[in-house]
């Protein structure tokens, strides 16, 4: 089962390194990881992708509490949250492929952001399923690069993660 | 008032209580140790290999209850203390050590004796910090010894560039720390405990199923209070022992691999296992798919990460195993009228106990003419003192140590379990002696162990530590050799030692004294004149070279299909 989790840690030297050497040490897998600073002084915010059945999911959850860097654990498994992924994406657009691209991106509600005689270079964001969806839809184009983020994630209604 | 970084450090340890600490001079170090050459409150040990000043830290603090402290140069000094912190660090011992590290500027450049220690140790340690300013130094401190010793302790490595300790700074040790990530759980919820004692009442084939926690939480009391209460038997793992007294009817020895068999088996038929600071380590449940089948169980542990990690469990209570033990001593109390009925209701299940002990016992076939390791180890119970510490290295010496010594106390036992370090017992024994001067300290190594931290002869010696070292020489890897024996047709690949050695030279050699026992007539005397000396001794037992530890659970088997004679 794959699950979202997303992990409070303090803004710290190593801290990254000490997320991933859980994974690997314990052999806990990443979908995608992305980390940034948040609003709050001094933390940063993880946005993790894995997969595991129960028992795995409640050992990454209790280690990753271990962590004397980390401050919470979020876990999204329940759809409790809204997903976003960002990818840009270069494809190959020459004669009738152009319009075809075009088309993509306007169902997609994606944007062009550079364009060459030869190429595109999009950029689509949305729920991770989604941007597997335009890239099936781009692959017989000729897909040049791709660049994804990886999933961030937020909870639903009013409350922030701290109350 | 002003003082450099080194100073500070010092001063710290000091706000921190600590006495002695284990530690090897260096380039980047050199600004410490200079002030360590003046600051007497604080008595410095230098072993003879940083590994070994690990262990020695590592044995203080198995020994004391108190932190250990090990100081290391850069690069190699840094490297060498691996294995000690990796020890530490999978039986939860509270150590912190302190490395030395190249000037701030020079970090990450391949500077000489660099080396990303906290990288390398970051899988081995609880936490790790690097001291990138002077003002940091004791906040920084302050964090480690906390974290060391709190929640499940754990080694803390703290890196110390060499421009750091030389910087000038004013030292105020804070009072209280706050980390905001780190809070353990150490009290055990109310209503999980009154679950568990109702639990407990309700059952008729209860075991408890002690770990390395119990002593680490000083629990001892509570425990031996709470099964004598309500009349639980008692197993402990190897970490567990002397958490409760071997000599009490209601205690089973110890459990699982090496146990014995009335433990293994009443694990086996239990109906409920309430396990207190153990984690259900594969030495101990054998085949995971057929442990304790019909029972319930109970997992008292300060660490979540414990819980459920390998085995189902049936009411997890988070917590200091101390305070869970007393909230449930209390509740049992609550119960009073309840208890005279449990007790007597469990008499079919104590009688089953009785059967499987005495069916079974933990046994030898002694010997006239070769010595017995057993035999050994239960002469050295018989002669040494009551709270003597024993230390031991590992492989089957640490086995027949504890089956057969019968341990009463906590903190009597100092043994790598976790990771089962070669090499552990001789200096683990040091730190205990240097913590204890007046106890007698006794470390029980194989032939092959003692090789691998044999120049601490030196420090015993120019420290005035008299531990009394035992030899179990039996001129093999046994442990290895007798897994070959059993699985791979006696094949002896590399587990002869061959070349002997002459112990009694040895010793000599090192400034202490050295006997021998070669016949079973001769073990109690050469005991005596060990025991009798004042100064550090080898004692040599040549021992029976084939004999086997067992009963056995053979690697993958469950945990009733003991090898019992092989
Ligand atoms: C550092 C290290 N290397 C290798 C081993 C694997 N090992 C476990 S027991 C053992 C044999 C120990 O021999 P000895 O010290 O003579 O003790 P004995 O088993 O003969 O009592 C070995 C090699 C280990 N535990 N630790
Ligand atoms: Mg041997």
């Amino acid at each position: 089962m794959q699950h979202t989790i997303s992990v409070i840690v303090e803004n710290d030297f190593g801290v990254l390194s000490r997320v991933a050497t859980l994974f690997s040490g314990r052999g806990f897998n990443i979908e995608s990881l992305s980390v940034a600073p948040t609003n709050e002084d001094g933390l940063s915010r993880m946005t993790i992708v894995t997969r595991g059945d129960e028992q795995i999911l409640e050992q990454i959850n209790k280690q990753l509490n271990k962590l004397i860097d980390v401050l919470k654990v979020l876990d999204f498994s329940d759809g409790s949250a809204v997903e976003r992924e960002l990818a840009l994406i270069k494809v190959s657009a020459e004669d009738t492929a152009r319009a075809e691209v075009l088309r993509i991106v306007d169902i997609f509600r994606a944007k062009i952001i550079d364009v060459t005689p030869k190429s595109y270079t999009i950029e689509a964001t949305g729920n991770p399923l989604k941007i597997d969806a335009i890239l099936e839809l781009l692959r017989p184009l000729g897909l040049k690069e791709v660049v994804r983020t990886g999933s961030v994630a937020i909870g639903r209604g009013a409350k922030g993660w701290n109350g | 008032m002003k003082m450099n970084g080194a100073r500070i450090m010092l001063e710290c340890l000091k706000k921190e209580g600590v006495d002695t600490v284990f530690g090897y001079p260096g380039g980047t170090v050199i600004n410490l140790y200079d002030e360590l050459f003046n600051f007497k409150e604080i008595h410095h040990i230098m072993p003879r290999h940083e590994q070994a000043g690990t262990h020695a830290a590592d044995g203080y603090a198995r020994a004391t209850g108190k932190v250990g402290v090990a100081i290391a140069t850069s690069g190699p000094g840094a490297t060498n203390t691996i294995t000690g912190i990796a020890t530490a660090y999978m039986d939860s011992i509270p150590m912190v050590i302190i490395t030395g590290q190249v000037p701030t500027a020079l970090i990450g450049n391949d500077a000489f004796q660099e080396v990303d220690i906290i990288g390398i140790t970051r899988p081995c340690t609880k936490h790790s910090f690097l001291i990138r300013n002077v003002k940091d130094i004791a906040l920084t401190m302050k964090k480690a010894f906390y974290i060391a010793r709190s929640g499940r302790p754990g080694p803390v490595l703290v890196d110390f560039p060499k421009d750091i300790q030389m910087a000038h700074g004013e030292f105020h040790y804070p009072e209280t720390v706050d980390i905001r990530g780190y809070k353990p759980n150490l009290s055990g919820h109310p209503r999980q405990v009154d679950k568990a004692v109702a639990m407990i009442l309700d059952s008729r084939r209860p075991v408890m199923y002690v770990g390395g926690g119990a002593v680490l939480g000083d629990a001892a009391e509570p425990l031996t209070l709470l099964a004598r209460k309500l009349s639980l038997p008692v197993t402990t793992t190897l970490m567990g022992l002397g958490s409760f007294p071997e000599s009490d009817e209601l205690s089973l020895g110890m459990l699982g691999m090496h146990g014995a068999y009335c433990a293994n088996m009443a694990m086996s038929n239990s109906d409920l296992i309430i396990a207190i600071g153990a984690r259900f380590d594969d030495r101990v449940t054998g085949k995971l798919s057929t442990f304790a089948p019909h029972a319930k169980i109970i997992h008292i542990d300060v660490d979540p990460t414990s819980i459920k990690k390998n085995v189902r469990v049936d009411l997890p209570i988070v917590g200091d195993v101390k305070d869970v033990l007393v909230k449930m001593i209390n509740q049992a109390d609550n119960s009073n009228d309840k208890l005279a009925g449990f007790t007597a209701a469990l008499s079919p299940w104590h009688a089953d106990i009785t059967a499987w002990k005495e069916k079974h016992p933990l046994d030898y076939k002694q010997s006239s003419t070769v010595i017995k390791p057993q035999f050994v180890i239960q002469k050295l119970r018989e002669l040494s003192n009551e709270d003597a510490i024993i230390s031991t290295d590992v492989g089957q010496h640490q086995m027949w140590t504890a089956q057969f010594f019968k341990f009463n106390k906590p903190r009597t036992l100092l043994t790598s379990g976790g990771l089962g370090t070669m090499g552990y017992g001789l200096p683990a024994a040091m730190g205990a002696q240097a913590a204890f001067p007046n106890r007698q300290v006794i470390t029980i190594c194989g032939d092959g162990g003692i090789q691998m931290n044999i120049q601490e002869m030196a420090t015993l010696v120019q420290n005035r530590l008299p531990v009394k070292i035992v030899i179990l020489n039996n001129n093999f890897l046994g442990m290895v050799r007798q897994w070959q024996e059993l699985f791979f047709d006696k094949r002896y690949s590399s587990t002869c030692n061959e070349l002997p050695i002459d112990y009694i030279k040895l010793a000599d050699a090192y400034g202490a004294k050295g006997f021998l026992a070669s016949k079973p007539g001769e073990v109690e005397s050469v005991i005596k004149q060990g025991f009798k000396e004042n100064g550090p001794v080898i004692m040599e037992f040549k021992i029976a070279r084939e004999e086997k530890v067992l009963p056995m659970v053979p690697a993958g088997a469950s945990l009733n299909e003991m090898v019992l004679n092989a």
